[in-house]
């Protein structure tokens, strides 16, 4: 498999993106080209897994942007498995975007679409990048394409969560993300993602170690770590579409993904966990976990309450490469999978009842399931995966995040996890309860229905999505594993 | 104490006299209000300078650098004629610059009908501060007319109403 | 024959604009001027390209003025430091022409547009003398050239207040070039030479003279001045703003650039970068005042309400960044430095031009102004958006390229509170960039300023900003050889003067 073959994959949508443009003006065609563009880079994605299960490591050097420094990228099975979530997620979005976008007459719809390809452009970047830099300028493209999705409707509190949103995710790259990178490359000499870390060997101490990975993991603002996360109820105001692809999927898993690269690929396993570089953030990401979760009970705005769930549900993933053990690892990047079709598909549910309703508050469902049985069926399978129960796939990463923190017998973290899953019930399950339970307010019309088909498919797609990586997780965690090697 | 007055003040007389017109010219430039002082001030601060240039060429007792036939011409002691030619093109650019200035003025005094830097300033500032005032009253006016979200947006704006409030 | 020629270069690249700044003044007509003026920079450009080939693959140019054999003629030095200064220089002077005619048009009355024409020649046979020269006395009479055809280019500038800034600036940068007079002369009292090589030879011998102190004090001083160095900067945002749009633009991007490279050259080749960081606390001075500079510039350029004011204080914050980089007295740092003199000025021509465009359109550059013009000039405002990236220092783009050479420098140095300011700084340019997008983007265009006829700038405007930007870009991400002559200039300096 040929190094232009990556190249490929991350120009694709970029490139593409100028063909929605020039589609703008016939939607049907544009949505076309969209959907087309994001099975092909799926196909694309695919015909990798093959090569790389065989052990290939395909990559390719453009150009050099500093000497030593150069634009790269590799292919590793951690890469592959985010390339995938995010192309197999993309079309499925572009697909519900498009009755979305319809059906609550957006404007702009063409910018939206462009941005929308280039962002997924971004994330291919960024799970192929070969190295830190290559990885961060990645990184700060994806915030600035993302910028104009977020403050799509142009308004004033657009703009207002647009500035938290660029302030946030630029402040902490800026500021702590970039000093690391350069402290690393005049530590190591090198920013190449290299099997066992590029640190190990180079005398920096427990202490130093430690600061640095503060460094990186606070300045992966799109990790969400608690205090880094305001920007992502902030990002709430774009339509929903953003939130679920972007805001659930790929800008956060973009800063988990990064977290987890930097913790195996720079640090590297053993050198992480000999120093304890990691071990304050599994106390952060903890303390994430529950607070985050805790402000999801209280907030009655639907996407709000999602949002702080995946604020919770991303420490889980940074806590995974905290434990700085393979398991852990493995555990992190599985729940990158399970994560991401459990959160996509309960935003489609959001936006879905937002179509179909214009409700956007908990408090407004009562009742509402009969009338609209798929959509709150496919929330009741996400949300159970959300939680961790069988049969959905989200069962698999708890699972073994809980064995990964059993390893390094830190049992107050099992409890932390338990605590979790508890409120996870709380918040979840409180809405298709109340859906399907309580009776409705007297005031609402009872002509509500189903929202357009174009909606409801995709997210009984990626409910279903839920049902199959219960079956489907060996393979997924096999196929990383076998990128870790040997040890810890 | 008396070798200081008696050798290094006039034997560095020049130099004294450098610093200070230096100090006079300097401080015309600094404290004056009226351009044209302040021009001459300049001025004056140049004109030490060449001073200082001519001062470090001279010998006492020395002719002008001026080629001389006969004997006299070959055992003549001369001033260094390297500094009074470089300060021949310093006078060009202070000459100019004076020139530059005046022109300046001229016309600072035609658009403002002052010369008086105070005056000028305060008209710069009257109208630096209406300008100000002015955009500061647009940057608020379009503040205010901007297109705030439906209230039944699909956000997580924090401007939300709770309906359970 | 052509070897001749090639070999006259150096002095060619100062005398052609000299001599058809008389040629400009004679055509007198507006068209024939700028076309003039056009030929000019760009055979000026192409002999600078030419100059920076051959300094990379032979080393030095020393050129002996008149043949008169240095030290006692004038010399021309061209090195592997001053080469990409000239470069620079010559470069946005090329760019410059092709964009200045529409710009002028509009800001000037046709009767006068030869003058500016011929000023601008002026000014930057001023610039790439000074960059060139290897005379201490021939750099004051360059800048002073400079400087002369500045005043009264700002001083063209369509407001009234661009007379009393022309002024303000001329007082100030008559100070200033008077202070290096002054320093020179003592230097000169102490040595007997004017030579810059010579000096660095003959100086050690005097180091511990107040005579000789002073004698650096005044010019780094001097130089300041011109550099806008802070707390020497006031003269510097009203110039910026008053002046016509093309001419910030070019001064913007070469005056203060080509000051700090004087001062960068006084300092490390003739007196040494061991007398001037060891013996003296040189670098303790400058690395506070730059430091001040990045933090308080950035502070004020939020609070303006006009592009041009804006970006004039970024300027000088910006200048904080180039001051800190060679301060550090190493080679990293001083290679920061000169990535930085180019990248930046790069920028601020670049976001200059952008504002110039926008300025076409709405003849005021108050933020108000240009509000909406992101759906009527997509094109110019998307310029800004990618300059003010590459201000802000986003990777892919030339602001990155400097922040990452700044910041391995100072934490290779260990300061690592300076290191934190300028990670500070950039993410205040964060706030006053911006600022400026979100009025174009956000807010629709007003009412009584949309009477205006809508649409982009002239194409010739439109090119030359994006063909910054473009480089910007490049730079951004294939800066290898952009890093290797900066490197490989730092190295000789430091090798030369120490």
């Amino acid at each position: 498999m040929s190094g232009a073959w990556l190249i490929a994959l991350v120009a694709w949508p970029g490139v593409m993106s100028l063909a929605i443009g020039a589609a703008g003006r016939w939607p049907n065609l544009r949505e076309a080209v969209s959907v087309i563009t994001g099975l092909v880079l799926l196909a694309g994605a695919i015909l990798l897994i093959g090569p790389i299960a065989a052990g290939e490591r395909p990559s390719v050097t453009l150009f050099s942007i500093l000497p030593g420094l150069d634009f790269t990228f590799t292919l590793e099975p951690l890469g592959l498995v985010f390339a995938l979530v995010a192309a197999t997620l993309w079309p499925l979005t572009t697909f519900y975007a498009a009755g979305y976008m319809r059906g609550n007459r957006e404007g702009h719809q063409t910018r939206f679409f462009i941005c929308f390809a280039l962002a997924i452009s971004a994330a291919i970047g960024i799970a192929l990048a070969g190295n830190l830099l290559t990885l961060f300028l990645f990184y700060e493209m994806m915030t600035l394409v993302t910028y104009p999705l977020v403050t799509h409707h142009g308004d004033a509190e657009s703009r207002v969560s647009g500035r938290i949103y660029l302030g946030v995710l630029l402040t902490t790259s800026i500021g702590l993300f970039l000093p690391a990178i350069v402290i690393t490359w005049m530590l190591a000499g090198t920013l190449t993602f290299t099997h066992g870390g590029i640190l190990a060997n180079t005398g920096l101490g427990p202490k130093g170690a430690m600061a640095l990975y503060a460094l990186f993991v606070f300045g992966i603002g799109k990790a969400a770590v608690m205090p880094m996360h305001r920007w992502l109820p902030s990002a709430m105001v774009a339509p929903t579409p953003v939130s679920a692809l972007l805001h659930a999927v790929a800008v956060v898993k973009a800063g988990v993904f990064s977290v987890l690269k930097i913790t195996v690929y720079i640090f590297g396993l053993d050198y992480a966990f000999k120093t304890g570089a990691s071990e304050p953030f599994l106390w952060l990401a903890s303390i994430t976990i529950i607070l985050a979760s805790v402000i999801a009970i209280y907030c009655d705005n639907l996407k709000k309450r999602l949002a702080y769930s995946t604020i919770g549900q991303l420490s889980y993933i940074v806590l995974g490469s905290a434990l700085a053990t393979k398991l852990g690892a493995v555990s992190g990047s599985l729940h990158i999978v399970t994560h991401a079709f459990g959160k996509i598909t309960l935003f489609f549910c959001a936006g879905a009842i937002y179509t179909a309703t214009h409700r956007k508050y908990v408090s407004q469902l009562n009742g509402m399931g009969r009338a609209m049985p798929l959509t709150f069926a496919a929330f009741t399978i996400a949300a159970l995966s959300l939680i961790g129960l069988p049969p959905m796939g989200g069962a698999w990463s708890k699972w073994y995040l809980m064995s990964g923190s059993a390893g390094v017998e830190e049992y107050a973290l099992l409890g932390v996890l338990a605590l979790s899953s508890l409120l996870n019930i709380v918040y979840l399950l409180d809405i298709p309860a109340r859906a399907f339970f309580l009776r409705g307010d007297n005031n609402v019309p009872t002509a509500i229905r189903e929202a357009p088909a174009a909606c409801v498919v995709p997210l009984c797609l990626t409910a279903a999505g839920c049902i199959a990586l219960f079956f489907a997780a060996h393979p997924i965690i096999d196929f990383v594993s076998s990128a870790l090697g040997e040890g810890a | 104490m008396t070798a200081f007055f008696t050798e290094t003040v006039p034997g560095l007389f020049n130099y004294w006299v450098v610093i200070a017109l230096m100090m006079i010219g300097f401080y015309t430039v600094i404290a004056h209000d009226n351009l044209v002082k302040k021009l001459i001030g300049l001025n004056v601060f140049q004109t030490s300078v060449f001073i200082l240039y001519i001062s470090m060429g001279t010998i006492r007792g020395a002719t002008a650098p001026i080629l001389m036939d006969g004997p006299a011409g070959d055992h003549a002691v001369y001033a260094h004629p390297l500094p009074q030619v470089l300060i021949l093109t310093a006078i060009v650019v202070g000459v100019s610059t004076t020139a530059l200035g005046l022109a300046l003025i001229v016309r600072i005094h035609e658009a403002y009908g002052s010369i008086e830097e105070d005056d000028v300033l305060a008209a710069d500032f009257a109208t630096q501060d209406a300008e100000q005032a002015e955009e500061d009253e647009r940057s608020r006016a379009a503040k205010a007319a901007e297109p705030h979200a439906p209230s039944g947006g699909d956000d997580g704006a924090e401007h939300e109403d709770d309906p359970r409030r | 024959m052509i070897a001749h020629f090639v070999s006259q270069f150096p002095i060619l690249v100062v005398v052609v604009p000299l001599l058809t700044m008389p040629l400009v003044v004679l055509a007198h007509r507006a068209f024939a001027a700028w076309a003039l003026y056009l030929a000019c920079t760009w055979a000026v450009f192409a002999m600078a390209c030419a100059l920076f080939a051959r300094v990379a693959t032979h080393g030095p140019i020393d050129y002996a003025v008149g043949g008169w054999a240095p030290p006692f003629g004038i010399e021309l030095v061209i090195d592997s430091f001053n080469a990409v200064v000239l470069l620079l220089v010559a470069g946005m002077a090329a760019i410059n022409s092709i964009y200045a005619r529409a710009s002028l048009a509009r800001e000037i009355e046709p009767e006068r547009l030869y003058l500016v024409y011929a000023l601008m020649l002026a000014c930057l046979a001023g610039l790439i003398g000074i960059t060139v020269t290897g005379d201490a006395f021939n750099l004051f009479v360059f800048l002073e050239i400079s400087s002369l055809s500045s005043y009264a280019l700002i001083a063209m500038g369509p407001k009234r207040r661009a007379l009393l800034s022309s002024f303000q600036y001329l007082i100030m940068g008559t100070v200033g070039g008077t202070f290096l007079l002054i320093g020179v002369g003592l230097a000169y009292m102490m040595t007997g030479t004017l030579n810059m090589a010579d000096l660095a030879t003959r100086l050690p011998a005097v180091f511990d003279t107040r005579t000789c102190q002073a004698a650096l004090a005044f010019i780094v001083v001097g130089l300041s001045l011109k550099a806008a160095l802070f707390p020497a900067h006031i003269w510097l945002p009203n110039a910026y703003t008053y002046a016509p749009s093309s001419v910030t633009a070019f001064i913007a991007a070469t005056s203060t650039k080509v000051a700090v490279y004087a001062l960068i050259r006084f300092v490390f080749t003739v007196f040494g970068a061991s007398y001037a960081f060891e013996q003296l606390p040189l670098n303790q001075v400058l690395l506070g005042l730059s430091a001040i500079a990045m933090i308080a510039a950035s502070l004020a350029a939020i609070f303006q309400t006009d592009v041009k004011r804006l970006l004039a204080w970024s300027s000088v914050a910006q200048m904080g960044y180039i001051v800190t980089g060679f301060a550090l007295a190493s080679t990293a740092g001083l290679s920061a430095s000169l990535v930085h003199i180019v990248n930046h000025g790069l920028i601020k021509g670049a976001l200059f031009m952008a504002v110039g465009a926008m300025a076409w359109r709405t003849r005021t550059t108050s933020i108000n102004d240009l509000a909406g013009l992101g759906r009527t000039m997509p094109f110019t405002s998307a310029a800004f958006v990618v300059g003010g990236l590459s201000l802000i220092g986003v990777p892919a783009t030339a602001g990155f390229i400097s922040k990452w050479a700044l910041l391995s420098a100072i934490l290779a140095a260990g300061h690592y509170l300076i290191a934190a300011l300028v990670l500070i700084a950039s993410l205040l340019a964060v706030i006053y960039v911006g600022k400026v997008v979100e009025a174009l983007y956000f807010r629709p265009r007003d009412a009584e300023a949309s009477n205006h006829d809508a649409g982009e700038a002239p194409l010739a405007m439109q090119i030359a900003t994006w063909a910054l930007i473009a480089l910007n870009v490049a730079i951004g991400l294939h800066a290898s050889p952009e890093l290797t002559a900066t490197g490989r200039a730092a190295h000789a300096l430091i090798g030369g003067g120490a």
